[in-house]
């Protein structure tokens, strides 16, 4: 491992479903859920993912935890092409990436004790049950619960105490890598406070990497150090979160981080145009449909990822002149090329 | 002006009565027609129960005591007949979740329909394109494609404008929503409240929001209601409450929130967790986690303290925390 390797290096990965044939001789439709995507993740570092529902993002995620395999292009977690490990080393993989899903009612078995529940883990990797059990105080006390919450059942627990719980039980093998999808969506806003502040503080301590996906962006900005914005699949923008979120380039973030600022009166800011269909993209950039700028290039030519500078890149035909405000409105374009 | 919506001193239990659980303690609020109010709370708050006490969808073990006036009727005792004649007429609700209030077997144009057969028993017939008309109104893109398909085939926040159309067919006087735009992308959280505001400007409704989602409030609502633990904590307009929150509550909710300062995002976790309400304290059920708590806040439960025209909280330290 060399000192500059990142924890997560994504090179051109995507992903296509293949949709059962509508009928015996129908030709069998495709969705791409994922294209061309790559990303760097430096260790300890966060790269926050966000995009509106059905842009892949948690896509990205199912594959760094090897749910689902791409169908092009490389993932590599400390250099290894994590599809294309040995049977030892994809279990050593297991260990080190660990993740923590919205749902806190869906993702912790209501028949298990939180003292099992957080060391399922480990006994998962061959560790004694009554061994793999007494980890299960120290787990909870990290994550803020108290010890007697390990002799409790999940319905016992609020939503926040949940995710802690879900925390714990990914924290139990000592993982490098955290895949959060949308681990605070689901709670309250000041128990979403105390789970962002815990992730955060278990980040320092610790040392982990994480892959954030949320769309909430003031709350992505709160952890992340790079973001991606997702639209329809491919990755328009990526960054320095600093920069990608105050002052980002593309319309479409332009747009988003505009809806997010929330000090806006309502229906200043809307989003104009279609939603593409995923089963028939438009032709050139997908956010023609909805973009107030685009015009005959947006729907002629797809828009190439660019260097904007300071490790910022942007796929966009026009940015230059959206950001510096002399790009004429002349979207959205619906039209096919 | 005569409130449109009139609840007294509303309670709702749950549970065995020798240990009730109190999930809505009494509530007295007003709604003047036309006025959007917004609930915030969270979990547990009570929120939703007292939407349900409103609409008497709650379970039927539910114990609700209070009155509830709207238009001149008391809510409470009307008959099961004379309740549903009113909901979906006058009185008319969004639900939180887009994919299971629509029924996955028919088609969205038959369950449209139906809602506006249902609208019209008096005998008037249906109009063609009925329909077609009510998903326009809530700028359904291709409504003569959506009355063909079926739930599956619209996206989230597609199914939530259908059953908003649904909910405000009738030009209701008051409807009340429950967490609208819980599950949907901010760009579509957005059109979906303007077709509140819409429905205010066109039908002259007025709307109850219940959100945890505090900016929704802030744009949308013309006064704010802040409730905690079953109680109503702080009542007032919605751009003062904003501005300068006076309970000790609503100020650590809004500090929760991340916000922006410099390159830094700073947010303030509410130490503790919200009460169970089948044990609650005999005092202010925030006390516990409340940074400016006396003794007198453990013990006995705040009384109202009016501090603005309009404006209201139930905190004893109501006087200083102006």
């Amino acid at each position: 491992m060399t000192a500059n390797e990142p924890m997560v290096e994504a090179s051109g990965i995507g992903k296509t479903f293949t949709l059962p044939a509508q009928s015996l001789f129908g030709e069998a439709k495709r969705v791409a859920a994922v294209v061309d995507v790559s990303f760097r993740i430096p260790h300890g570092r966060t790269f926050g993912l966000v995009g509106e529902s059905g842009s892949g993002k948690s896509t990205i995620a199912k594959m760094l935890l090897k749910l689902e395999a791409p169908t092009e292009g490389d993932l590599r977690v400390e250099g290894q092409p994590i599809f294309r490990q040995s049977p030892a080393e994809e279990l050593a993989y297991r260990r080190k990436v660990q993740a923590v899903f919205q749902d806190p009612y869906g993702s912790l078995s209501p028949r298990m004790r939180a003292d099992r529940i957080v060391s399922e883990p480990l006994r998962a990797h061959g560790m004694p049950r009554r061994e793999a059990e007494a980890r299960a105080p120290d787990l909870l006390r990290i994550v803020g619960l108290p010890p007697e919450a390990a002799l409790k059942y999940p319905h016992e627990f609020s939503g926040g105490q949940r995710q802690r719980l879900a925390i714990a039980r990914a924290l139990s093998v000592d993982p490098q890598l955290l895949v959060l999808d949308e681990p605070v969506s689901a709670l309250d806003v000041s128990v979403r406070a105390q789970v962002l502040a815990l992730l955060r503080d278990m980040q320092q301590r610790l040392g982990l990497t994480y892959l954030f996906i949320g769309h909430d962006l003031a709350v992505v900005r709160y952890l992340s150090d790079i973001v991606g914005v997702m639209y329809f699949g491919r990755v328009v923008e990526v960054g320095p979160a600093r920069q990608v979120l105050r002052q980002p380039f593309h319309p479409y973030t332009r747009r988003l981080v505009a809806l997010a600022s929330g000090d806006a009166p309502l229906g200043a800011v809307r989003m104009q145009g279609e939603l593409p269909s995923p089963l028939n993209p438009p032709s050139g950039c997908l956010f023609r449909t909805r973009c107030t700028y685009a015009d005959t290039t947006c729907i002629d030519q797809r828009p190439e990822m660019r260097d904007a500078g300071s490790e910022h890149m942007v796929a966009c035909h026009h940015y230059e002149a959206v950001v510096a405000g002399t790009k004429a409105e002349t979207g959205p374009q619906l039209r096919e090329a | 002006m005569e409130p449109l919506l009139a609840i007294r001193g509303l309670n709702v239990r749950f549970g065995p009565s020798e240990r009730p659980v109190p999930a809505v303690a009494d509530v007295d609020l007003d709604v003047a027609p036309q006025e959007i109010v917004g609930i915030a709370g969270e979990s547990g708050s009570g929120k939703s129960t007292l939407c349900g006490a409103i609409m008497r969808t709650l379970v039927r073990t539910a114990r609700v005591s209070g009155e509830v006036m709207f238009s001149g009727r008391s809510l409470l005792t009307l008959n099961d007949g004379e309740m549903a004649r009113l909901r979906g007429r006058e009185l008319s609700m969004v639900l939180q979740n887009p994919m299971t209030s629509l029924d996955p077997l028919y088609t969205i144009g038959n369950q449209v329909e139906e809602v506006l057969r249902e609208r019209r028993r008096d005998g008037a017939g249906l109009r063609p394109g009925g329909a077609i008309e009510v998903l326009r109104r809530v700028h359904l893109t291709a409504p003569e494609l959506r009355v063909r398909q079926y739930p599956h085939q619209l996206s989230g926040g597609m199914r939530q404008r259908v059953l908003v159309g649904m909910a405000t067919a009738a030009a209701p006087k008051l409807l009340i929503a429950d967490e609208p735009t819980t599950a949907l992308d901010a760009s579509i959280q957005d059109e979906i409240l303007i077709l509140f505001r819409e429905l205010r400007e066109t039908a002259g409704s007025a709307v109850i929001i219940v959100t945890h989602d505090l900016s929704a409030i802030r744009r949308l609502s013309d006064r704010v209601v802040v409730m905690y633990a079953g109680r109503i904590v702080e009542e007032g307009p919605t751009g003062e409450v904003f501005r300068a929150p006076r309970h000790p509550y609503t100020r650590a909710l809004l500090a929760s929130l991340p916000r922006i300062e410099g390159d830094e995002v700073h947010l303030e976790p509410i130490p503790g967790q919200v009460p169970d309400l089948a044990s609650l304290p005999p005092g202010c059920a925030f006390a516990a986690r409340c940074p400016v708590a006396k003794d007198i806040c453990r013990g006995q439960r705040p009384p109202e303290s009016v501090v603005a025209d309009r404006h209201r909280l139930f905190c004893w330290r109501a006087e200083e925390t102006a």
